[in-house]
């Protein structure tokens, strides 16, 4: 890599979607940004304890229950993702 | 509107805990982390769980650990919170206060995806610490010391790994080479890739091995193997010389051993035998019991079920079996901590936590699974299965009271007591309870005995200054003394010498061993010997008051002749000075003869004319008036109250000593002032209001220092608690004369004469805001409704996956029939349907569900019931259990227009209700009852179905309003059904909450926050003229005025949403009432938006608000209880300058005293939405616990001294409780 293409636009992206894990790109499509979002989500429902609870009341489970299947969706959120287009 | 917030119950529940020795030595604590407070817990003697501080962080904290450097006494705490930093803290035990001894920022804060905190992970030998996040993220931290012995931390080294679910982490034991953590992993990169699904059923779970090279100073990872999918917890296996290392991984239904370069050793977790196939058994909290030669781990499952586990080892390498046996059940905890003295202290998910003893450890050979039984089949490996039996092993010896989580709340004042009681549905299915709180401290009442006639006054007395119990209870009547003595029994005597023909005006010890008796007409010395010597009172004159301690005496005589003696060296009491008062003397007070003192200095006396002169006692000047101060109103009772001078003690901060003057007024207030030691003046002064009665002082023993009782109609207790001095009422009756009392019984007791009786009681659990009465409930409690005028509650409650008791009574008595245990046991159950509160029901009942939970039913089945609930007497009259897979979920009780029922209730149930993997249901109903022998019972009018779960009802304009699913609807009233009038079907998601004021409508959407409607009657139409801008998940709201509605959000946030002025009265002027501009539309909201006008972050989930005053005749504020078991008040300020001073003081405590977890202050209150207008006032709080120069640097840059700072903060918390 040369000197100036260290501070170009892309580069600089690059570097954000390495260190911040749910970054976006222009070819972002729908199932990627949804998949991102929820784990998101579901990281914040294991961190938040009270919320653990609420949802352990709604369910009628156990809080460890509840982080632990939190923690299993976060493998596939939403399902499958969706067959690629071939371009 | 600004408003004060204050927590008034701190969160009950526990979020993790972890045990250590924190004060250093050779005691353990317990550190537990609540939410946003952490406190140290230790277990007393006698085995009750005592705090010795508890400190709000302000960040939610997420997992604690505990290290100790090697050849330390003590032990240090790391914390992991929301702060994206990690907080390594030590017990300061001089000043009785976590210290920060480090500080390490490594990301972003809030709960993020991949930023650490969420797992913590120390080495055994306390030479690293571990950090992880949920994804990705690890970090590691070399912990050391450095020249002067100081604890040192390094830069972190990461272990990062992308697109990786990490499940769990741990440090493993393995001696003096280089520190290893373990850690559950998923990787989920190629399922993400995968459309035909082939990776994700493929993907394999790891445990992987992370090795810090200390020599390199670099993490590596060491070792990876594929490990059950279901693993979910890792716990640490001794290693070292202490036993064979590596790790146990608790995966769904089974426990292995593994270490690298080791077979695997698994066995199978043993299920309950009705158990539905379906589920799995779970491990969710671990602890580990290590003794020199000896360990063993206790395991819980999800369904509260404790497994011992063992491991067979020969010399410390190879293990040969794993074993696991059924230990004891009790309910599902959160953490849980053994203590070398023997203790478990399991912290409760939902409901009272309890410290257990161990009987004995389950030494026996019958184990139930061990990984050389373990059968494999072509489904799998083959289940065991086992029966709970009542406790063996563990003895419960205390509880600790949780009200986690609050389901509901409503503050009235029911009773019609002095102040409205908090009215709280607690707990989860079988722990469920209604708790009805009163802001005080409970009581435990010893003896209540009648007297012949009624008492005017009592007072205790020791024999003996050097005697560790008082001798006589003395009774004073109008006209007679009566006198007991203290042993064995209380009974009568009359060889004391006292005499029993008068009234007595007081009775103490003087000198060493010498009583005295004043009655109004002389005072009666009575020496040990038994000689007896007599003042009498000259010429007509009779003695009106009396104040003494032990060496000096001073009597008030009718028409205002002050005199005073003295004790001389040979014993005698002997007169010194007389002086004449301007008029009769109200009252009088000497305190107590400081320690190493001759005398004590001040004598304080009040006067008719409102004034209260402090006079000086030396002989110097003797009966020289010192200061005077006038007062509101005639004194009653004067109490000059000493604090002495302490430095860290155990309830923590130093405070000089220091004098204070209490009067109580005949207005009914506590007049409070700061007597100066050396010349007398009196300065800062504080008044509060305790009731209708004068209050009359006495001076009564806490925790071994000198408190005050305060007798008003109701009494209170003035004392000092963590250093700060609290003035609380006590939840008793009222009371009319007191005095301290101590016997073999009871050390610190107090007896009171009320009405005809003696009444002997202890005060309970110092510090806490409100004591509880509970009730134990059957099932979840979902809402519940006040029936005017009856003062009934009816409860709803409702359960998913459970039995009905029929079921439940069924199964029981099959199961007890087959195991054959006592027919005592089964006929109890027949009738034992409800949960009992009490402790004693462990014994009448072999198996309470209480302690071991419902059996699991399939999910989609439901149990509910309505109760009607005396509170009174705390009976239920009437209990509709619903059948056919029917669960209440909302409650409300509706007068109809027509009046010819009267008041009735309805309910909105749903059938077959489930949540995944889609919300369905068979159908929903509105119930509408007719109350019944006289509102006891409840009587069926009609049912009508409707198409999705009513979440939320309300009356309106005699008629009922009902929120289905995204349809706000009208009823009216049909002889065989509800008779739909009207309805609105553009609600976005779904109606939660439906409040009327006039007639505008409330309306909360569970996802779009509030709509405001109007119903208009010529045209019969809903509309919605108003909604917010915001998208709220609510989760509570309540109505605050024609404008104004207050929500809580499932994130932590409190709001009002407010409708803007000029928009209210372009609505109520315009004769369509907006209706034309709705009938536009605007961008498929609302025409008009309300204005959010207050934000605040409460960092707990709020489950119930109200607008109430929990005193009498003080500002109204808006309660909340939370999920957590919190309780808090949110106060408007009535004035602008007390806005300014509050929000000056929040900004300074902010700059010099961060909280302590490392989450900013401003950043955690506006986590969600920038805070607005609301001032912090637990920040505040932590004023008094500022170092004296922090405070004194506070208190000048507000103008002000540190005693006028906390003069306000008391005051306002007295507004509000």
């Amino acid at each position: 890599m040369q000197a100036s293409d260290r501070f170009n636009i892309n580069s600089q992206l690059e570097h954000l979607q390495a260190k911040y894990v749910g970054t976006g790109h222009a070819d972002l499509n729908r199932f990627e940004w949804a998949v991102n979002i929820q784990r998101d989500s579901y990281a914040s429902y294991i961190g938040h304890y009270p919320i653990l609870g609420y949802f352990a009341l709604a369910e009628n489970e156990s809080i460890g229950r509840e982080r632990y299947n939190f923690m299993q969706k976060m493998l596939l959120p939403c399902g499958l993702p969706p067959e690629r287009e071939e371009d | 509107m600004y408003l004060y917030s204050l927590t008034l119950q701190r969160a009950t529940g526990v979020v993790c805990a972890v045990n250590g020795s924190f004060v250093g030595g050779k005691t353990q604590e317990i550190v537990v982390a609540r939410g946003k407070t952490l406190e140290l817990l230790r277990p007393d003697e006698a085995g009750r769980i005592q705090i010795l501080h508890s400190v709000e962080v302000f960040g939610a904290i997420r997992s604690l650990a505990q290290f100790r450097l090697t050849g330390s006494q003590k032990d240090y705490l790391v914390v992991g919170s929301d702060s994206g930093r990690l907080v390594i803290l030590e017990y300061n035990v001089a000043a009785a206060r976590f210290d920060k001894v480090h500080q390490e920022t490594f990301g972003k804060s809030g709960c993020r995806r991949i930023v650490p905190g969420e797992y913590l992970a120390v080495d055994p030998k306390g030479r690293a610490v571990m950090v992880a996040a949920c994804e990705k993220q690890k970090l590691v931290y070399v912990l050391n010391r450095d020249a002067a012995a100081r604890l040192t931390i390094s830069s972190p080294l990461e272990a990062h790994k992308s697109h990786v679910i990490c499940y769990s982490v741990t440090g493993i034991d393995c001696g003096f080479d280089n520190p290893i953590f373990a850690a559950v992993e998923l990787d989920y990169s190629e399922a993400d890739l995968d459309p035909t699904g082939q990776a994700a059923a493929d993907a394999q779970k790891h445990l992987t091995f992370y090795e810090l090279d200390l020599g390199l100073n670099h993490v590596s990872r060491k070792w990876s193997e594929p490990v059950d999918n279901g693993a979910n917890l890792l716990v640490t296996v001794p290693g070292g010389g202490d036993g064979p290392g590596g790790v146990l991984v608790c995966a769904e239904n089974f426990v292995i051993y593994k270490n690298q370069g080791h077979p695997d050793v698994r066995a199978v977790i043993p299920r309950r035998d009705d158990l539905p196939a379906e589920r799995g058994v779970l491990v969710v909290s671990a602890a580990t019991h290590r003794q020199k030669s000896l360990f063993f781990f206790l395991l819980q499952t999800e369904y509260g079920d404790i497994f011992k586990v063992t491991l067979d080892h020969e010399g410390g390498e190879r293990v040969k079996e794993l074993k696991i046996k059924y230990f004891d059940t009790i309910p599902v905890t959160s953490a849980m901590c053994v203590l070398r003295t023997g203790f478990l202290f399991a912290a409760s998910e939902f409901g009272n936590h309890a410290l257990y003893q161990f009987q004995s450890i389950g030494d026996g050979p019958d184990v139930e699974a061990s990984s050389t039984t373990l059968m494999e089949t072509e489904e799998g490996f083959q289940p065991v299965f086992f029966q709970p039996r009542p406790l063996k092993n563990l003895l419960r010896i205390d509880q600790v009271e949780s009200l986690m989580p609050i389901m509901d709340m409503k503050v009235t004042n029911l009773f019609e007591e002095e102040t409205p009681q908090v009215f709280t549905l607690c707990g989860r299915g079988p722990r469920s309870s209604l708790r009805i709180l009163r802001p005080g401290l409970a009581i435990s009442e010893m003896a209540v005995s009648q007297l012949p006639g009624t008492p005017s006054a009592v007072w205790t007395v020791k024999k003996n200054v050097n005697d560790e119990f008082d001798a006589y209870i003395v009774v004073s009547f109008t006209n007679a003394t009566l006198v007991l003595s203290i042993g064995e029994t209380v009974e009568e005597v009359s060889d004391s010498g006292f005499l029993d023909t008068t009234p007595s005006l007081a009775v103490s010890l003087l000198g060493e061993d010498s009583l005295m008796q004043v009655h109004p007409n002389g005072i009666r010395h009575i020496r040990e010997d038994g000689r007896i010597n007599e003042w009498k009172t000259p010429g007509k004159k009779t003695i009106v008051k009396v104040g003494s301690n032990r060496q000096q005496v001073v009597i008030a005589l009718s028409g205002g002749e002050l005199i005073y003696f003295e004790m001389d060296i040979t014993g005698q009491l002997m007169e010194v000075e007389k002086h004449e008062m301007p008029g009769d003397v109200a009252c009088l007070d000497i305190a107590p003869v400081p320690e190493g003192r001759q005398r004590s200095r001040f004598l304080a006396v009040g006067s008719y004319d409102n004034t209260i002169r402090i006079l000086s006692l030396d002989p110097d000047d003797c009966m020289q008036i010192l200061s005077v101060q006038s007062v509101s109103s005639p004194p009653e009772s004067l109490l000059l109250l000493e604090v002495k001078a302490s430095t860290g003690g155990e309830d923590g901060a130093d405070h000089p000593a220091s004098v204070f003057l209490n009067a109580g007024l005949q207005n009914g207030v506590l007049f409070r002032t700061v007597v100066d030691m050396v010349t007398g003046q009196l300065s800062d002064t504080r008044s509060r209001f305790l009731g209708l009665k004068p209050p009359k002082l006495f001076s009564a023993m806490v925790r071994g220092r000198q408190a005050m009782l305060c007798l008003s109609s109701r009494p209170w207790l003035g004392y000092i608690h963590q250093g700060r001095f609290l003035l609380t009422p006590l939840s008793y009756e009222t009371l009319e004369y007191a005095s301290s009392f101590s016997s073999d019984q009871c050390a610190e007791g107090v007896v009171a004469v009320a009405g005809e009786a003696l009444r002997v009681f202890t005060i309970e659990r110092l510090g806490e805001t409100f004591n509880e009465t509970v009730i134990p409930l059957r099932y979840t409690p979902r809402k519940f409704v006040l029936v005017p005028k009856k003062k009934h509650l009816v409860i709803i409650e409702s359960d998913q996956g459970a039995f009905t008791a029929q079921e439940r009574e069924e199964n029981k008595k099959v199961f007890f029939e087959a195991t054959g245990i006592g027919e005592n046991g089964t006929a109890n159950n027949g009738d034992q349907m409800e949960n009992g509160g009490g402790d004693n029901d462990e014994e009448k009942d072999p198996l309470s569900d209480e302690q071991y939970g419902y059996p699991k039913a399939v999910s989609d089945k439901w149990v509910s019931c309505i109760r009607v609930l005396d509170p009174r007497t705390g009976e239920t009259t009437s209990i509709l259990e619903l059948q056919d897979n029917e669960a209440a979920f909302s409650v409300c009780t509706v007068n109809f227009h027509d009046k010819e029922h009267g008041t009735l209730l309805a309910v909105g149930t749903a059938k077959g209700l489930q949540f995944l993997p889609r919300k369905s249901l068979i159908g929903g109903f509105i119930h509408i009852y007719r109350f019944i022998d006289d509102g006891k019972g409840l009587e069926l009018l009609h049912k009508t179905q409707v198409d999705g779960v009513p979440l939320a009802l309300c009356q309106f304009q005699g008629r009922l309003l009902a929120g289905i699913g995204p349809v706000l609807r009208l009823y009216e009233l049909g002889k065989k059904r509800l008779l739909r009038k009207c309805e609105n079907k553009l609600f976005p998601n779904t109606i939660m909450s439906i409040h009327t004021y006039r007639d505008r409508i409330y309306v909360g959407d569970i996802q779009e926050s509030f709509h405001y409607c109007k119903y208009r009657r010529d045209e019969n139409q809903l509309y919605v003229f108003a909604d917010d801008s915001v998208p709220r998940w609510l989760t509570a709201a309540h109505h605050i005025d024609f404008d104004t509605v207050a929500g809580a959000d499932k994130f932590g946030n409190i709001f009002f949403a407010r409708l803007p002025q000029d928009v209210s009265d372009e609505i109520e002027e315009d004769p369509t009432g907006g209706k034309i501009k709705w009938e536009q539309g605007k961008l498929n909201g609302a025409p008009n938006k309300v204005e959010e006008i207050v934000q605040f972050h409460i960092g707990d989930v709020v489950t119930c608000l109200q607008k109430a005053s929990l005193i009498p005749g003080g500002g109204e504020c808006l309660i909340y209880g939370t999920v957590m078991g919190s309780l808090g008040a949110m106060l408007p300020f009535t004035s602008r300058e007390d806005v300014d001073f509050f929000s000056h003081l929040e900004m300074h405590i902010r700059q010099e005293h961060p909280p302590l977890c490392g989450r900013d202050h401003m950043a955690y209150r506006s986590a969600y939405f920038p805070v607005k207008d609301v001032i912090d006032g637990d920040l505040c709080e932590q004023f008094p616990s500022l170092t004296p120069d922090l405070q004194r640097k506070i208190a000048d840059e507000l103008d002000r001294t540190p005693g006028e700072i906390l003069k306000k903060l008391e005051d306002i918390r007295n507004k509000i409780i």
